[in-house]
């Protein structure tokens, strides 16, 4: 028998209110400007978040596995520049696979220093940022990288393509989220990864091998970084040295919106998903209705912070902290 | 015992040994590979390297007392940027017209203020609602540097009142106005986490925070304190610094919280809280900024500057945990 109490309703506000919130939002803003939710806008916005959102999705496995990655936006500046400069020099069949490969070394790297050696990951990642940073410009001698023959590549469809009326990176987006959730949902690494984010030192107690899983979210994370890279290198054709600096932050902001907690053990990709979009269409939103890009930080923040707060009033039954 | 007391001295003299290994390489080495003539510990070059590390400085002399706290604030530069602005812009208020030069310490006032009130409402929300603070000020930093930019559009603020530049540049007893910023802070801050209360309770919410509220520490009011004194160091870092440049751009201090953090985790505070020193915070940061300006003068380009300080930021994580794991025989699991 399942009857309605106020508890329930609790219950599912908190799990679900993300998600509730995101429906309400879209509802407002779909009633406020009729444009809002023509398929082409609704597209574009999906399109323009793609790249934010594929990082967020490797982000996921490491924060559910209880650990940080502030190296992200840096990795993905350098994933961009090495793909277009080998471009060039080995031809778009290789350059694909060499920067994945490169990239993925990369996060391997951070992978073995916090799973490994066990190192803060809020540090190491940070040091990274300004490592991977500093072997971008050295790669790039600190110039600019553009493709030379813009017009006969065929390497601008991972970007700027459609496949039957959809952009590629929404495909890209939507594949790489299905199969990553059915990674992190139905398998048993999935099960690992929450297991050590959970309670690190009883997951090892139970036999898993944590260091392994937390060495693994990060090349995982990584591999969503390179996919990035190839997209955000595909659609311009061309980029800065900066071009990812500060996104690492704004995935982060993503991620914890879709309700994954700091401390590990929790969240889902299709939760980040929903945090990503709604990331995505509060911007386009506010644009919509008038107001400048910059707006959007300031309601990000505010949404942020009351997404996480309810999240926590929510489990400990009382509205404001108890910290004298 | 001889062994404990080598680790605790390696632990705390390490900053000012890598100093010294630093001035040293950079001059031997520059004697062969540096193009220009000057030495590179010429007098005037390290007044000039302590200068350029006011900005940054104050700002991680303000972020060691909340990382000893358990706390992390990433909102700073979004401050620094925010006071900036408030600055050079008050300046050309017109209810201050009549005041002259006096508009120069009404108008660093109201920097100070706004900087000050930025940190209370971040440590208002910590305080009440119990929300992590890396949430709290991630979500800031996005929010406050919209505010700078809702402020005067994407234009830059510009307000050049040459009293007020003078004073930044003037020279008192061979230190630069903003080095005695910076050494004043260090003093003030190393007073306040050595010799008053408030200090030692910085140290036992770090360490403890339960065991800190059941001592009766009122936990909320004090970290709310702390970051009320971070947000004024930071407003503080940019009246040092905009006094003298005179314009400020709305993208200005991105990136200054991860500069700062790795001053303080160069300096051997811990992340988790409940130790580190001002003084060795002085230390990361001079220890930085040398490095900078050492690469720079053997004819390296500021890529290897951030390769570099990346990987001695991991290795100094890694150095640090082996002579803990040796004081401390910890679990190994």
């Amino acid at each position: 028998m399942a009857t309605i109490t106020r508890s329930t309703i609790t219950n599912v506000l908190a799990k679900q209110g993300i998600l509730i919130a995101f429906v309400l939002f879209i509802i407002g803003f779909g009633l406020a400007n009729s444009r809002f939710l023509a398929v082409d806008n609704v597209l574009g916005v999906i399109r323009s978040s793609a790249i934010l959102g594929v990082i967020a999705l490797g982000v996921t496995f490491v924060v559910i596995s209880g650990n940080l990655d502030l190296s992200v936006g840096s990795m993905m500046s350098f994933s961009t520049i090495v793909v277009l400069d080998l471009h060039d020099k080995l031809g778009p069949l290789m350059a694909i696979p060499a920067m994945f490969a490169l990239t993925m070394c990369l996060g391997a790297f951070i992978g073995f220093l916090v799973g490994y050696l066990k190192l803060n990951s809020l540090i190491v990642t940070l040091g990274m940022l300004s490592a991977i940073h500093g072997l971008t410009l050295t790669w790039s001698g600190g110039k600019n990288m553009d493709i030379a023959d813009k017009q006969g590549t065929w390497f601008g469809i991972f970007g700027r393509g459609d496949v039957l009326g959809i952009p590629v990176p929404i495909l890209f987006f939507a594949l790489l989220a299905i199969v990553l959730s059915i990674l992190l949902a139905r398998t048993p690494f999935g099960r690992k990864v929450y297991a050590v984010g959970g309670n690190g030192t009883a997951a090892t107690f139970s036999g898993i091998p944590r260091a392994r899983i937390v060495f693994l979210s990060y090349v995982i994370s990584s591999f969503c970084v390179a996919c990035a890279g190839l997209l955000q290198a595909s659609r311009s054709l061309g980029s800065q040295n900066t071009v990812g600096q500060g996104l690492e932050l704004e995935v982060l902001a993503a991620v914890i919106l879709g309700g994954a907690s700091l401390l590990g053990g929790a969240g889902t990709v299709f939760k980040t998903v929903i945090g990503v979009l709604i990331l995505g269409f509060i911007q386009n939103g506010l644009l919509l209705v008038g107001l400048a890009f910059y707006v959007q930080y300031v309601v990000t923040w505010v949404i942020i912070i009351l997404a996480v707060w309810l999240d926590i009033a929510a489990k400990r039954g009382r509205f404001l902290s108890p910290i004298a | 015992m001889q062994s404990e007391q080598t680790v605790r001295f390696l632990k705390k003299g390490a900053i000012w040994a890598f100093i010294v290994l630093e001035l040293v390489f950079f001059s031997v080495a520059g004697h062969f590979l540096s193009l220009s003539e000057g030495a590179f510990m010429d007098l005037d070059n390290m007044l000039l390297l302590l200068k350029q590390s006011a900005p940054i400085g104050i700002i991680a002399l303000g972020m060691t007392v909340i990382m000893i706290n358990g706390n992390i604030d990433l909102s700073v530069g979004a401050i620094f940027a925010f006071s900036a602005v408030i600055l050079l812009d008050s300046m050309t208020w017109a209810v201050f017209a009549g005041l002259g030069d006096w508009v120069i310490p009404v108008s660093w006032g109201l920097a100070l203020l706004t900087g000050t009130i930025l940190g209370a409402i971040n440590g208002l929300i910590v305080w009440k609602t119990g929300v992590d603070a890396f949430i709290v000020t991630l979500g800031a930093m996005l929010g406050y540097r919209g505010l700078v930019f809702m402020y005067n559009g994407e234009q830059p603020t510009s307000e050049l009142n040459w009293t007020l530049v003078d004073f930044a540049e003037a020279q008192f007893l061979g230190l630069h106005t903003a080095t005695w910023f910076l050494l004043g802070c260090t003093l003030v801050l190393w007073l306040l986490m050595t010799r008053t209360v408030h200090g030692r309770n910085a140290y036992a919410i770090g360490d403890n925070r339960e065991a800190a509220v059941n001592a009766g520490i009122r936990v909320g009011p004090h970290m709310m304190k702390n970051f009320m004194l971070i947000g004024f160091l930071s407003a503080l870092s940019a009246v040092v610094f905009y006094s003298e440049s005179g314009s400020v751009n709305p993208n200005d201090g991105s990136l200054y919280e991860l500069w700062a953090i790795t001053a303080v985790v160069l300096g051997g505070t811990k992340l988790a809280g409940g130790s580190g020193s001002v003084i060795s915070t002085l230390g990361g940061v001079i220890a930085i900024q040398l490095l900078r300006k050492g690469l720079g003068y053997i004819g390296s380009d500021t890529e290897t500057v951030n390769l570099v300080i990346g990987l001695i930021l991991i290795a100094v994580l890694y150095l640090d945990r082996q002579l803990n794991r040796k004081g401390k025989e910890e679990l190994r699991i």
